[in-house]
């Protein structure tokens, strides 16, 4: 049993990073536009927050600053694809390119350094509860925050009145432009919450993960991330399920690796990747009727005036 | 007043011949005062990017050699992205393509095999690319699950698959188990087009297949078909075109070529196969297409120009101390330059005043 | 504009003219091509430090170019050259998947001269060198041997290759002259860098019972969690300390300034010859950490090991080996197994009860 919750406090940690730039994205995409530069703002966020907690000493100066690293870095992705109508695929895969290089720049002056992780959380009475205790009420705050963002996200999507504007610009910008929402502007605050989330989700990795910044450690997560939005059909609650299932075949993986299944170790690595297709062509396969992507994902507004 | 963004009536050729050179103004400008913070003399370093990769033959030759792949692959994803098919796994085919061919390689490897073998290696390379990239088509095409996701996630499992293969069944024997197959015999490689070079057979083949995409999307019934499709679906759909076939199709030419330009770089450039044959080239293939205006003679410009900056990034790395993370900004920076000016083709900018707009 | 482009484009030629014509002719050129970002804290960052006491050393002797993150597929062959190019006379290509476009440069360029790190292919201008890591790793051996609690250490490596291979062979071998018993777990992250799985790989490693964790991997990630966990665990690379002050037992540290001092003192001196240089505590190329966070017996033991390695009396790999089939290893070296042997290790040792992945 006690192995089993090991590896729960483990999924839920590797999962973390994911969902929170996952909900992000979900949010701009749900909005209309797809930012592929997830991945760029992600490793900025990690060398800002690094850098502002290593500066202060506060891991919530670090997390702030992720944050705005990350928002700055969709607002240039704004600019370029809401102001200036430019390709949105194009553009984020430069973000990214961008994002790299300006992380080094910045991690270039804190390599080698540590700080004091993101502490766990200890309630008294409810984090010594045998077995679920440390899962629910044990882990550093970031775990929780992540789901509450997910419950946030989709009480605004589906129970505000601005989450269904926000909707109705992603799924048809003409319809919503002609009923007088300003689609570019909704779209901005979208992609920048995106952009925060990336950064959060950057950030998470020095902060609470693994508490150094070196060029390059968010390894790829941001890919995964958009992939998990995809996967979820652009729905929060399925993200959930993605990105903790994700989490789980890696940490599974591993162990299994460690139990000794005479599998080569590139097969159990893969297994993620073909876990997460197969998921998906299943769920497609039992889904009645069309695609639920937002109709107007990628695609350019300019009004008409 | 305002500034607004507003479409043009018609797009605008003037601009569409200009904008790169105005993106290019704007970059040397901004990376001139960047280079001047970094207390660098900015003349001689975007000198080391630009010019100084134009003035010998190696480096041109150089370019080349970088942009065959990035050319090949892009000019097939932008069959499939003017079709409204997402592939962005390109590089997942690209490691198949390198793995097929290979294959043939290592199985004839000392065998005294005739010249056969290396155009076998690049069919079996396209045919390989070609499936690979079909599994993401036919997973949307049958149950509608998104390419963007399938084909992304395959190049992971492309990528250890790979890994899996130098490292067990095909490791070069004489190689102290280190990940790699023997170099391959000259039947299976790549000739070289100069000698002392590096520019092989692979860089003309981009060449034709640029001219074959031109064709194609110009002079051909499903060259339209594609442009239809993906620029008005409905309209497509009641000229009774099939958008299913065509996304297997384009899937399938570009998992082809992503595949055939795999092969030829492992038996090109590399000589054997090995894990990393591949700096992203199926990812950087992406930007070149769009660069490139989805349109085959452009693609093949920008693909040129993005070899460029990779070698005079490394030139400005030599010369100047430049660190490649500035280059990598650099590169952002330009990309954002180009991309935004050639929105200019479409669209254009008004001042509106606010009197105006109450009324 | 075009007026003032083409005054900056003549501007920028001459610069660039005057730049690539001017010569340094006294300066002896070192260049270095580096695998990761010189900020990775792990391998490369200790090649970028050994460049650093060169410029200490020497000073306006000598200039020193370095190209990082050159990936080790078709890029590499071009990076080198591209160094040579620009006046390079010792070049330094620091990992193993440079070994065949090294080669391939230094067969065009006779009289420039390289250095290869961790290869096997050498030549009359191409030295080969690397450190006898191994050697570390049997001290590491004894002392988790004593250390653990449960019998059970956690391995993570990145890759199963000969390098890794004989890493944790000589780590069991070493455990068992002071616990016959020992049990190792191994996980492959099937990456050299990617803090969080090394992280991932750790903490599955002490759930699953293992109390001492050793790493191939580049990161202090798998140090920090056992840390956290208040167990213990092995620095790699370099000085690991503070990422675990009441946790680092020692760390292997690549050292590899004096002999890049030696290099190009035999450079400056016209005395460089083509060498194959496998370094070990003796020569100071691999040097403990500290003995920290373990009883002063465990300490004199360790200490004693380490003596005993360099004053040659123990051998880590001295026969008779046993596989794991229960099979004596042939013992081409006479009293131990051979360089070559070690090379290219591909089994395990008896007593892991594993598999190597591919095998």
């Amino acid at each position: 049993m006690e192995l089993i919750e090991a590896i729960i406090l483990a999924v839920l940690a590797a999962s973390t990073p994911l969902l929170l730039a996952a909900t992000g994205e979900l949010v701009t995409e749900r909005a209309g536009v797809l930012n592929l530069g997830v991945e760029g703002m992600m490793i900025v966020g990690a060398a800002c927050g690094f850098g502002g907690a290593w500066l202060t000493g506060s891991i919530i100066i670090g997390a702030l600053c992720g944050i705005v690293a990350g928002t700055l870095l969709s607002l240039v992705f704004a600019l370029m694809t809401l102001g200036l109508a430019v390709n949105q695929v194009a553009t984020g895969l430069a973000l990214t390119i961008l994002g790299i290089g300006l992380s080094g720049l910045i991690g270039a002056g804190f390599v080698g350094e540590r700080i004091t992780p993101a502490p766990h959380l200890h309630l008294p009475v409810l984090t010594d509860i045998p077995l679920v205790g440390r899962i629910l009420f044990g882990e550093d705050a970031f775990v929780y925050l992540s789901l509450a963002l997910v419950v946030a996200v989709w009480l605004f999507l589906y129970r505000t009145r601005a989450g269904l504007v926000l909707r109705a610009v992603g799924d048809n910008h003409v319809s919503a432009h002609a009923l007088g929402y300003p689609v570019l502007k909704i779209r901005m605050f979208a992609v920048m919450f995106g952009g925060a989330c990336a950064g959060l989700a950057g950030a998470y990795l020095p902060l609470a993960y693994t508490p150094f910044f070196i060029p390059g450690m968010t390894a790829g997560r941001g890919w995964i991330a958009l992939a998990l939005v995809v996967f979820a059909s652009w729905r929060p609650g399925r993200l959930v399920v993605g990105a903790y299932l994700f989490g789980a075949v890696t940490i599974l993986q591993l162990h299994a690796q460690g139990w000794g299944v005479g599998i080569p170790s590139q097969f159990m690595s893969a297994l993620p990747y073909l876990a997460t297709v197969i998921v998906l062509v299943l769920i497609s396969r039992a889904r009645t009727g069309g695609s639920t992507a937002p109709a107007a994902l990628g695609t350019v507004f300019v009004p008409d005036r | 007043m305002q500034l607004v963004l507003e479409k043009r009536a018609e797009r605008s050729n003037t601009i569409a011949l200009v904008s790169p050179l105005i993106a290019i103004g704007l970059t040397l400008v901004t990376m001139s005062i960047l280079f001047a913070i970094l207390g660098k003399n900015p003349v001689s370093a975007l000198a080391a990017y630009f010019i100084a990769p134009l003035t010998d033959s190696y480096s041109l030759q150089e370019i080349a050699v970088k942009a065959t792949p990035l050319v090949m692959i892009a000019i097939g994803l932008s069959l499939c992205y003017l079709a409204n098919a997402w592939n962005i796994g390109a590089e997942g085919q690209f490691l198949i393509g390198a793995v097929a061919g290979s294959w043939l390689a290592v199985k004839t490897q000392g065998t005294g095999a005739g010249p056969w073998v290396l155009p076998v290696m690049l069919l079996l390379g396209a045919a390989a690319g070609a499936l690979y990239a079909l599994i993401p088509a036919l997973c949307k095409v049958k149950f509608g699950a998104s390419e963007i996701l399938t084909s992304l996630m395959l190049v992971y499992v492309a990528d250890l698959f790979l890994d899996y293969l130098v490292r067990g069944p095909w490791r070069d024997p004489a190689g102290f188990n280190f990940p790699t197959t023997a170099e391959f015999d000259p039947v299976a490689t790549v000739p070289i087009l100069i000698e002392g070079g590096r520019l092989h057979l692979g860089a003309i083949i981009a060449l034709v297949v640029v001219a074959a995409g031109a064709v194609l999307l110009g002079k051909t019934i499903k060259g339209f078909e594609i442009r239809v499709v993906g620029a008005a679906p409905r309209a497509a759909r009641f000229g009774g075109f099939n958008s299913n076939q065509l996304v297997l199709l384009t899937f399938a030419i570009s998992g082809a070529l992503a595949g055939m330009a795999g092969i030829i770089e492992v038996a090109g450039p590399v000589g054997h196969l090995q894990p990393g044959i591949s700096p992203g080239y199926g990812f950087t293939a992406i930007i070149v297409a769009f660069l490139g205006r989805l349109n085959p003679v452009g693609i093949l410009i920008a693909g040129l120009f993005l070899a460029l900056t990779f070698i005079g990034g490394e030139q400005a790395q030599i010369a100047m101390k430049i660190p490649l993370d500035v280059t990598k900004v650099f590169q952002g920076i330009l990309l954002f330059y180009v991309l935004a000016c050639d929105s200019l083709i479409l669209y254009r900018f008004r001042l509106i005043f606010a009197s105006r707009q109450v009324a | 504009m075009r007026k003032i482009l083409i005054a900056a484009t003549a501007v920028m030629l001459t610069a660039g003219a005057s730049m690539f014509g001017a010569s340094a002719a006294e300066k002896l050129k070192v260049g270095f091509i580096y695998l990761g970002p010189v900020g990775d804290f792990g391998w490369t960052y200790q090649h970028d430090l050994a460049r650093q006491a060169l410029v200490k050393e020497f000073g306006d002797k000598i200039e020193t170019t370095y190209l990082e993150n050159v990936s080790e597929g078709p890029d590499a062959e071009r990076s080198i050259e591209q160094l040579v190019r620009a006046g390079n006379k010792l070049i330094f290509t620091t990992s193993f998947g440079y070994m065949d476009p090294t080669l391939k440069v230094a067969k065009k360029y006779p009289n420039v001269h390289f250095e290869h790190a961790t290869g096997f292919k050498r030549d009359k201008n191409m030295s080969i060198y690397n450190g006898r890591f191994y050697e570390g790793r049997y001290i590491q051996g004894v002392i988790a041997g004593k250390m653990s609690k449960s019998g059970v250490l956690g391995y993570i490596g990145s890759f199963p290759i000969p390098e890794v291979v004989m890493g944790i062979n000589a780590t069991i071998l070493g455990a068992q002259t002071v616990n016959p018993n020992i049990k190792v777990k191994i996980i492959w992250a099937n990456t050299w860098f990617d803090p969080g799985k090394e992280a991932d790989a750790a903490k599955a490693l002490l759930d699953q019972g293992a109390d001492v964790i050793m790493q191939h991997t580049d990161s202090p990630a798998a140090m920090q969690i056992a840390s956290e966990r208040g167990k213990l665990a092995f620095g790699q690379d370099s000085e690991m300390i503070k990422f675990g002050p009441n946790t680092q037992l020692t760390s292997i540290m690549d050292n590899w300034a004096p002999y890049y001092i030696d290099r190009v003192k035999a450079e400056l001196d016209g005395k460089w010859t083509s060498e194959d240089t496998w370094g070990g505590l003796k020569s100071k190329m691999v040097v403990m950490a500290p003995y920290t966070n373990m009883p002063d017996d465990v300490k004199k033991l360790a200490m004693d090991t380490e003596a005993a390695i360099i004053d040659g009396k123990l051998l880590p790999f001295k026969c008779p080996v046993v596989g794991q089939d229960g099979k004596e290893v042939e013992c081409k070296g006479g009293t131990h197994l051979d360089d070559g042997q070690v090379l290219g290790m591909n089994f395990y040792v008896k007593g892991i009860d594993d598999k190597i992945p591919g095998k």
